[in-house]
Order: C-alpha cells, then sequence, then structure tokens
C-alpha cells in the first residue's frame, strides 16, 4: 500500500508531461481541425483546454492511450457537443452537430488531418485588422499566449486579450470560412497570409534580444509550415526565401557601438551562411517556375544586397522598377530612388525622391533617404536638415545612432 | 448565412445618366442581378432615390422630431441594398464584387442577425 503513492505520483508527473508535450507541439494541428468544424475558434479553444483537463484525471488513471491526440480530439468534440445541445443560441443547424456527432471515433495519429492552412487562412483574412491577424496567428497557430504576445507589441494584456476575442468573435459572426480560398481569390488571400506572417517577422527583427518568444524564429516556423502544406507555390517560396536571407544578417544588424548598420557596411562573417545558401536554393526553385511575384522580387533584392563584390545596385534598381508593377506604392518608388542614386543615377533619383513628399508625409524613411540623397549630392544644409527630421523620428535607438553618425560625417 | 449587401455611393462620382458608363453600370447591376438569381442565393434587393428625398426621425424626451435629410451628412450615400444568403462570407464577398457601385463607392457586407438559430 505503502508503494502506491509514490509510482502514483510519478504516474502523474509522466502524464503532465506528455499532456505538456502534446499540447505545445499539436495545439495548432488540434485547434485547426476542431474550429474547421465548430466554425468558431473560441469555442474550439475552450473545449480543447477543457478537454486537456479531463486528460489529466483519464491518463493519471488507465495509462496512456495509444494516441493522445486522437483522444483529446474525440474528448473535445464531445464536450463542444454538449455545449452546443445545452446552448439554446447556438447557431450551429441540428444537422451540423449530427455530423459533429457521427464522427465520435477517436482517430490514431495518422488520421488526423492538419488542416492547419485553413487556420491560417481564416486568421488572416484580410477582414480583420492587420494587428489582429498577427496577433490571433501567434495565438491559435503557434501557440504564443495573450501576455507573450502582448510583451511583442508592447501592449497590456488586457488589451491584446481583447482584441483576440472581438477577432474571434468577428470571424463566428460574419461567417469567415475555415477552408483554403477558392482559386479566383487566392493571389489577394495568400498575400495577405504572407504579408502578416512578414509583419511576425519585421517585429521580431526589430525587437529587443532579450524577449522570451522569439518571434523571427515563429514567423519561420509559419513560413516553413504554408511551405509543407502547400509546396510548389513560387510566392511562398519567395517570401520564405526573402526571410532566409535577411534572417542571415540579423546578427551583423547593430554593430559594436549600437548603431544599425545596412548590409554594405556589416561585418560579413557574421552573416549565416547555411541560411543565405538555403534562401538562394529556395528563390531559385521559385524563380524557375516563371510565375513572378512580389515576394520573390523582394527576395532577389535581399539577395542582391548580399552579392560577394557588396550590393549590385543597378541590379537593385532594376527589382525595385519590377516591384512597382506588382505594388505601385509610394513606399516602393522611394525605395527605387535610393537604389537609383546608389547605382549613380543621382539627378534621377533626387527627383523621384523630391515627387513623394506629398505623398509620404511625416514618414521616417522619407527623411532618412532624401538626406542620403543630398549628401551624396554635396548639399550638405539640406542634408543636415533631413538628417535631424529623420533622428527625430526613428523608429529605434540604433537607427537614431546609425543617423547621427551620418549627420557628424557630414560637418567635417 | 444571410447577408446584407449595403452600396454606399458618392452621387458626384456616378456616372452621369445618358453617358455609355451609366450604360455599362446599369448592364452591370443587370447582371449581377441574373447572376445571383441563377444562383439561387437572392433574397431581396432594391435601390433606394436619392437622399434628397430622405426624411429622418427620432424621439426626445417623448417629443418626435422630423428632419429633412438622411441619418448622417457623409459624402457617400447608402443607395440600395441587396440581402443574399451563402454559406460563408468569402462568397458574400464574391457576389459584393459583381455590383458595379464597388468601382466608385463602396459596398459594405453585414451579416443578418440570426432570430431562428434552431434552423
Amino acid at each position: 500500500m505503502t508503494k502506491t503513492a509514490p509510482c502514483s505520483s510519478a504516474r502523474t508527473i509522466a502524464v503532465a508531461k506528455e499532456l505538456e508535450r502534446v499540447m505545445r507541439l499539436d495545439r495548432g494541428r488540434l485547434i485547426a481541425i476542431l474550429a474547421a468544424g465548430l466554425r468558431d475558434l473560441s469555442l474550439a479553444e475552450e473545449v480543447l483546454q477543457e478537454a486537456a483537463i479531463s486528460a489529466l484525471g483519464h491518463w493519471g488513471r488507465a495509462g496512456l492511450p495509444t494516441s493522445p491526440q486522437g483522444w483529446l480530439l474525440q474528448v473535445a468534440r464531445r464536450k463542444a457537443i454538449d455545449r452546443l445541445r445545452r446552448d439554446k443560441r447556438s447557431k450551429l443547424h441540428a444537422e451540423t452537430l449530427a455530423i459533429l456527432a457521427a464522427d465520435d471515433v477517436a482517430p490514431t495519429d495518422d488520421d488526423i488531418p492538419d488542416h492547419r492552412l485553413r487556420l491560417i487562412f481564416a486568421c488572416c483574412h484580410p477582414a480583420l485588422e492587420t494587428k489582429s491577424r498577427v496577433a490571433l496567428t501567434l495565438r491559435t497557430v503557434c501557440g504564443l499566449t495573450t501576455p507573450e504576445i502582448a510583451r511583442a507589441f508592447l501592449d497590456n494584456s488586457t488589451t491584446m486579450g481583447q482584441r483576440l476575442s472581438r477577432a474571434k468573435a468577428k470571424i463566428a459572426a460574419a461567417g469567415i470560412s475555415f477552408a483554403v480560398p477558392e482559386p479566383e481569390f487566392w493571389d489577394a488571400r495568400l498575400d495577405a497570409v504572407l504579408t502578416t506572417i512578414y509583419l511576425i517577422f519585421t517585429t521580431g527583427y526589430i525587437a529587443a534580444p532579450d524577449e522570451s518568444r522569439d518571434l523571427c524564429h515563429e514567423a519561420e516556423y509559419l513560413m516553413r509550415l504554408i511551405d509543407q502544406l502547400r509546396p510548389d507555390d513560387p510566392e511562398i517560396e519567395g517570401a520564405l526565401a526573402m526571410m532566409l536571407l535577411i534572417g542571415a544578417r540579423r546578427a551583423a544588424r547593430i554593430g559594436p557601438d549600437g548603431a544599425s548598420l545596412p548590409p554594405a557596411e556589416q561585418n560579413r562573417s557574421l552573416w549565416d551562411n547555411a541560411r543565405i545558401a538555403e534562401g538562394r536554393t529556395i528563390l531559385a526553385r521559385a524563380v524557375e517556375r516563371r510565375k513572378a511575384g512580389p515576394f520573390q522580387i523582394k527576395a532577389a533584392i535581399a539577395d542582391c544586397q548580399m552579392a560577394d563584390t557588396g550590393p549590385d545596385w543597378p541590379q537593385i534598381a532594376a527589382l525595385y522598377g519590377a516591384l512597382w508593377t506588382h505594388e505601385p506604392t509610394p513606399v516602393v518608388a522611394l525605395n527605387h530612388g535610393v537604389a537609383l542614386a546608389e547605382a549613380g543615377e543621382l539627378k534621377t533619383a533626387l527627383a523621384l525622391v523630391e515627387s513623394l513628399e506629398s505623398q509620404l508625409p511625416n514618414y521616417q524613411p522619407w527623411h532618412a533617404a532624401s538626406a542620403a540623397l543630398h549628401a551624396m549630392s554635396g548639399d550638405h544644409k539640406k542634408a543636415a536638415a533631413a538628417y535631424r527630421q529623420a533622428i527625430a523620428t526613428a523608429p529605434g535607438e540604433a537607427e537614431a545612432l546609425f543617423l547621427k553618425k551620418r549627420l557628424a560625417k557630414l560637418a567635417h | 448565412m444571410q447577408y446584407m449587401l449595403l452600396i454606399y455611393n458618392d452621387p458626384a462620382s456616378e456616372p452621369a445618366y445618358g453617358t455609355p458608363e451609366f450604360k455599362e453600370m446599369m448592364g452591370g447591376y443587370f447582371a449581377a442581378n441574373e447572376q445571383m438569381k441563377a444562383d439561387g442565393v437572392i433574397v431581396s434587393g432594391e435601390g433606394l432615390q436619392g437622399v434628397e428625398t430622405a426624411t429622418s426621425l427620432r424621439i426626445k424626451a417623448g417629443k418626435t422630431e422630423t428632419m429633412d435629410g438622411p441619418f448622417a451628412e457623409t459624402r457617400e450615400h447608402l443607395g440600395g441594398y441587396y440581402v443574399i444568403d451563402v454559406p460563408d462570407l468569402d462568397a458574400a464577398l464574391k457576389y459584393a464584387a459583381l455590383i458595379p457601385s464597388a468601382h466608385f463607392g463602396t459596398v459594405e457586407v453585414r451579416p443578418l442577425m440570426n432570430y431562428n438559430p434552431a434552423g
């Protein structure tokens, strides 16, 4: 009798550990399946949580099931059905309930379908606000907690929690489906997904290195996941390649004095060569499919920044010109102007950048670009004024320091 | 699910009556109607007369106030609507994109409230 106590507590610990492992690795997959059936993310999350609590007790008594994921799925489904039957206001029709109930077999691991692509498309639906798309994707697909997401965006947990609830409520009420979009919507919807993931990446890229959850890592995980779930799509490959190529420079982004550095001035020995090689291979594969798109072009620009003899500016300028045909925005035009100036076409570049002033009011990168171009053309007075403007609104300390150094250089 | 497609237009940027663009717009509305009928999704749809014909009413402290004009003085006015019955938001957006006014105005897509959840 005395022997059972330590034995059962050891078992409880083992069960809790296994449950924790399954929930960490497969939460997104389980949520995706539940949400696709229930058309309700909040409900999917709640019943999965309840199933996890039941699992602790059951597994502790009866031992681990053959497929813990299948067990959780079955129990979560039953809990959802119970709730929906109780809830008179439930929007689910009787037949949906019947379908859910008919599905009541614990699937084995091999039978569990991967519906995460559908979940990602729902979370990144353009009917949701951009920031909500980012938060929802991190919460449901990556499994970050609400406080973790709030920290990454310098929000408080309550505000972030409210944002997540509103987004989930809109998905349910507006009838956003958990489905991969039809071909006629594919390009636009995919662009929303890739842009959302890229936003997660850039947020991580400029974040302080002591963040508990590295958003660059989460973004890379998401991009690889989509590439794996929908292989052979050149834009997905382009976006993944771009992220790997830019991510490869992360350690070299800030110099020893704390100022940010453009790729041309970075310490190349700090670049991640494995990432560069993988990014280039994936980009080459994408380009071979002969269906150009904005993310492939941006990946090619990132690649040209790292050419062996320094940035290939004429090529970068040509690529921005090509990008303009896909994304005719003043921001793309501004980058085109900077590349033209670096490629030696300073006059054209100055005219282009100056023509953009009214379209980009109070846009910090415009002031920084204008400063650099005036400095190149020898107009130190205009350059200094623009540098001061750019420094005042710099997005971070490293960026401000970089601009201050440039400004100081003018004086001498 | 039922959705209302609310059509907002700025009358100033609408094609003028009698121009080829106006004819094209009317053709577009006709085609959209036919498509919604053929797909069996249309529940109802009407165009509204201009805001100069609008009368607004509200009751304040038990007193009825009647006013000339629309609820909100905006550049874009509610000009008409469709109610359609489709499986999800993406399908509703597909029909919203068929409405010619989307080219020069805005189509707002709103799910109807479901009063009979038992279905």
